[in-house]
């Protein structure tokens, strides 16, 4: 089934109401912190409270002597018996040399290189014996000096002895040559250097594990809170422990939010999962918040310096761009990829430029790891991009809307010189409904109106593309991938004929329960409450490979599009042998198997029935059941894009900053439930926004001391922080998936930085401030101001 | 020490750590898991009840200061026959939610809130909700659903 009949099914394309939110609604909802198992006991990990430091020596007799103290590992007891955490992507340098990879223990040996490193795990029988024996364990530090800023890496103390400069990489994409050769003949350059803020993702669920391990069968059970549990497994069990995988079993039960934070093997699984066999119990933690702030993945922190080449008429003929990419202390499990793959090759956005060339110097700091957080690289591309091209309107006083028209890829498939081949868009349609959601015609006005009350007003464009559904498997290998890029899904009709799904997908807030409930409904003309959707267990899931980089419904609904392919087909040869007619003869609408030509059918539900009661049945061609499975893998990215339009209003006096406005019109191809979708598109912006006006995470910059270390110093966006969202759709469908679905997680984080910056500069720019990084708060924005006085 | 609290209407007698809190006592003692801890600081309300009505953050009082009090989670919201509270109904309706682990405490502010604003405006909502942090919403349906919860309850 292609993309254009899948979307005329009925029930497609409807905001059908969440079948989860029963339980969410009534405390009815399994997060891993509920979850409490036979002999469990606790753990707290002892973290550093050091940036850098080299570990002397770890005292635990006291510790091990308090109450209910089971045990206390140190990174002494680990050494040896298990590997590091492991890195997914292998990024190779400019001069071919593989990136620095040093090791990332579970438990800090001999030095900790960041606040809140692993030194030791406590095991007591209740979380407050572990905690009181947490706070009796001795370490004697020798403190290092801390590198925290990403400029400040290069000439900080060394982290790793692998990475003697700290530098881990030094990688490069497109033609330097031609592109140097474009800005040399150029009628106008634009620059700008800026800076991509670090955020902390904080899901509010907490992350949490518990590791499980039963002596008679040899086999552990970890529930985590994780997106997604297969490739958590495999990590674990391949890379770290070096246990077969049968003997695992991840269950991801729900998840209260992840953002990309909870993508990852964790050192925390690692050793809950370990020192259960060891203990030969259950053992749980679950982070507080101030841990989370300190040791869950970050996201963001880039610094760049951008150049634009153009010709006289402010057509785009080139573009150089260095960045210096903080990956924290440690390689995370995706860390190496956010800052190339995911970043570098976004770098065209929305222009046709010819020539691109991307420097990309990532480096190890006395920081928590850096990881993917929503929208991972794209959101960084899209911000310097976005950024860039209003300043170049700005520059040869075009609007930023005439500066984005002309410069549009108009004619698909296109090839950008940043590796990536965009399938379909029609980027001037967003841009053009986007004007018209945001009412841009009245925006003078109500500039004059601000005025007259002492305000500043402006307006920022952002017109975004990203890359979702991260793909394919054999491209991604040769790019330097660990893993593969697709996913798997199984359909299992019951004899009654309803339904239940399995998808290597994992829903963590996303709706799936609802929108592949839809899609398989749709499919096989059932009722959407006759589909069950499983996921995130790898004990009844065949595998997966999860949910992140807004892959779900385009890569995990293709897979089970694939399954429904072969359901239909077993289906159609059923129903031929029922209705005595020609397998070609059999078509399959709304729920009913047809004979062409003829008025003979039969329902859905009773081929489901002769499967497993085959009475009736042509044994001797077809095997009983009615259960496929089918892996699929992308031969492209999806490319979702769109134009976000923001109207902010700024206290001069007080340099407070207020969203009035903002429209967000998106392509995201087919969509099966707008309700949902729009429902991502909030979220989306909202984490945007606050990056944007307020959140921050913020080290000391001598010390390495986290200093937003709750929420009560991390500037979390609240609802009165946010303005009435106008959303508008384009479509232009996805060319090579089944679903047509390009992807909608992250959009609103992509889009909306760059629009409210740019809003914000658009309203200080009368008074003479010209540039401005994230974010806009009150201090900073009235900094400006004053600063720019003459 | 002995903590009596009525909880969802069923009293029951908890021998409790002194220094245990209201939402322990709700977690552990009682497996009402419905109610949830998502900081340390008070800030992110996910584990809001209402205590004798009114909506309080259980993660930030000790069970022994409920001693004698009703308390309602989100366990005790839904009639007997598992039909939803407005509120509950209309968070569903609106899809105020999505991962649905601050939902607990957002449906309990808001019951409250709109007790004691029965007529707040869209603003008035979005300042009221000031102690609750979703990350998942963006808050945009919650507050549809606040309406909606609103003037169903009125009804």
């Amino acid at each position: 089934m292609g993309a254009s009949d899948f979307a005329n099914l009925p029930h497609i394309g409807e905001s059908v109401r969440r079948k989860e939110d029963y339980r969410f609604l009534t405390g009815g909802g399994q997060y891993t912190d509920d979850v409490n198992l036979a002999h469990q006991r606790y753990a707290v990990f002892v973290r550093s409270p050091h940036a850098h430091a080299v570990i002397k020596s770890v005292d635990v007799t006291k510790a091990e002597a308090m109450p209910g103290v089971a045990k206390v590992f140190t990174g002494k007891d680990v050494e040896g018996k298990m590997g590091g955490l492991p890195c997914g992507w292998l990024i190779h340098s400019i001069d071919g040399s593989p990136m620095k990879e040093p090791p990332h223990p579970v438990l800090a040996q001999g030095k900790v290189r960041y606040v809140g490193d692993h030194v030791a795990v406590v095991v007591a029988d209740t979380i407050e014996q572990a905690k009181n024996a947490a706070e009796a364990v001795e370490v004697d530090y020798d403190v290092l000096p801390a590198a925290v800023d990403v400029r400040d890496a290069p000439k900080g103390t060394a982290l790793h002895d692998a990475a003697p400069d700290n530098c881990c990489y030094r990688w490069a994409l497109g033609d330097k040559a031609q592109t140097d050769a474009a800005f040399a003949k150029a009628a106008h350059v634009t620059k700008l250097d800026l800076i991509n803020n670090r955020l902390i993702p904080n899901a509010i669920e907490p992350r949490a594990a518990i590791g499980s391990y039963n002596r008679a069968t040899d086999e552990y059970t970890l529930y985590v809170a994780n997106q997604n549990p297969h490739v958590e497994r495999l990590l674990m069990t391949a890379f770290v422990l070096s246990l077969p995988e049968h003997k695992v079993r991840v269950i991801a039960p729900d998840v209260g939010g992840g953002f990309g934070s909870k993508i990852y093997l964790y050192a925390e699984d690692v050793a809950v999962t370990w020192a259960a066999k060891q203990l030969n119990c259950s053992i749980k933690w679950t982070a507080e918040r101030n841990e989370s702030f300190v040791s869950d993945a970050h996201g963001r922190d880039h610094v760049s310096h951008a150049e634009m080449a153009m010709d006289k008429d402010g057509k785009f003929l080139a573009l150089r761009v260095h960045t210096d990419a903080n990956l924290g202390a440690y390689l995370s499990t995706f860390g190496s990829s956010v800052p190339t793959y995911l970043y570098g090759t976004l770098l065209a956005g929305q222009y046709a430029t010819p020539q691109i060339y991307v420097e990309v110097d990532a480096w190890f700091t006395n920081t928590a790891p850096v990881d993917a957080y929503r929208g991972a690289g794209r959101p960084e591309a899209s911000y310097l991009i976005e950024r860039l091209v209003t300043r170049c309107g700005w520059e040869l006083g075009l609007s930023q809307d005439e500066i984005r028209r002309r410069n549009f890829i108009t004619s698909f498939p296109y090839q950008t010189p940043v590796a990536l081949q965009y399938d379909t868009g029609d980027f001037p349609a967003c841009l053009d409904q986007a004007n018209k959601l945001a009412d841009v015609a009245g925006f003078d006005a109500r500039r004059k109106a601000s005025e007259a009350k002492g305000l500043k007003r402006g307006i920022g464009y952002s017109s975004y593309i990203e890359a979702c559904g991260l793909a394919p498997s054999n491209i991604a290998g040769a790019l330097g991938a660990r893993a593969g890029l697709f996913e798997c899904g199984e359909v299992r009709v019951h004899p009654t004929g309803s339904v239940t799904v399995f998808t290597g997908s994992h829903s963590h807030g996303q709706g799936h329960e609802t929108s592949f409930a839809q899609l398989v409904a749709a499919r096989l003309g059932i009722s959407v409450d006759a589909v069950e959707v499983v996921h995130g267990d790898t004990g009844r899931i065949p595998f997966g490979m999860g949910t992140y980089g807004s892959r779900s419904l385009s890569v995990g609904g293709s897979a089970i599009m694939k399954a429904l392919d072969k359901i239909e087909a077993k289906a159609k040869k059923i129903a031929a042998h029922l209705m005595e007619a020609s397998d070609a003869d059999i078509e399959f609408t709304n729920g009913e198997f047809k004979v062409k030509g003829t008025d003979k059918k039969i329902p859905f539900g009773q081929v489901a029935l002769t499967a497993y009661v085959p009475h009736n049945y042509p044994l001797d061609k077809l095997e009983p059941g009615l259960d496929e499975t089918a892996f699929y893998d992308p031969t492209n990215f999806t490319y979702p894009g769109g134009t976000h339009i923001c109207e902010v209003e700024i206290d001069p006096a007080t340099g407070r900053t207020r969203v009035d406005r903002f429209a967000a019109v998106d392509d995201f191809g087919t969509i099966v439930n707008p309700m949902i979708v729009e429902g991502q598109v909030h979220g989306g912006l909202t984490q945007g926004i606050g990056q944007a006006l307020l959140e921050n995470c913020v080290y000391d910059r001598e010390t390495g001391q986290l200093l937003t270390g709750s929420f009560m110093d991390y500037a979390m966006p609240h609802a009165d922080d946010l303005p009435d969202f106008k959303l508008g759709h384009v479509c232009t469908p996805c060319t090579h998936n089944p679903i047509g679905s390009k992807g909608c997680g992250e959009a609103g984080a992509i889009g909306s930085p760059p629009a409210v910056i740019n809003a914000v500069l658009d309203a200080l720019r009368p008074l003479g401030v010209k540039d401005f990084d994230m974010p806009a708060s009150p201090a900073r924005v009235w900094d400006a101001i004053q600063s720019a006085k003459p | 020490m002995q903590v009596q609290l009525k909880v969802n209407g069923k009293a029951s007698t908890l021998d409790l750590a002194p220094n245990t809190l209201l939402v322990q006592a709700l977690r552990e003692h009682l497996q009402l898991t419905g109610t949830h801890v998502g900081c340390d600081t008070a800030q992110c309300g996910a584990c809001t009840v209402l205590l004798n009505g009114r909506a309080v953050k259980s993660c930030n009082m000790l069970a022994a200061q409920a001693n004698g009090a009703e308390i309602t989670t989100i366990e005790g919201l839904a009639a007997a026959d598992g039909t939803l509270h407005p509120m509950q109904a209309a968070f569903k309706e609106c899809h105020g939610l999505q991962c649905g682990f601050c939902t607990p405490g957002m449906v309990l502010s808001a019951i409250d809130l709109c007790k004691q604003h029965p007529k707040a405006t869209e603003a008035e909502i979005r300042e009221l909700l000031e102690g609750n942090l979703c990350r998942c919403t963006g808050y945009h349906n919650i507050v549809r659903a606040v309406q909606q919860g609103a003037a169903a309850m009125a009804a």
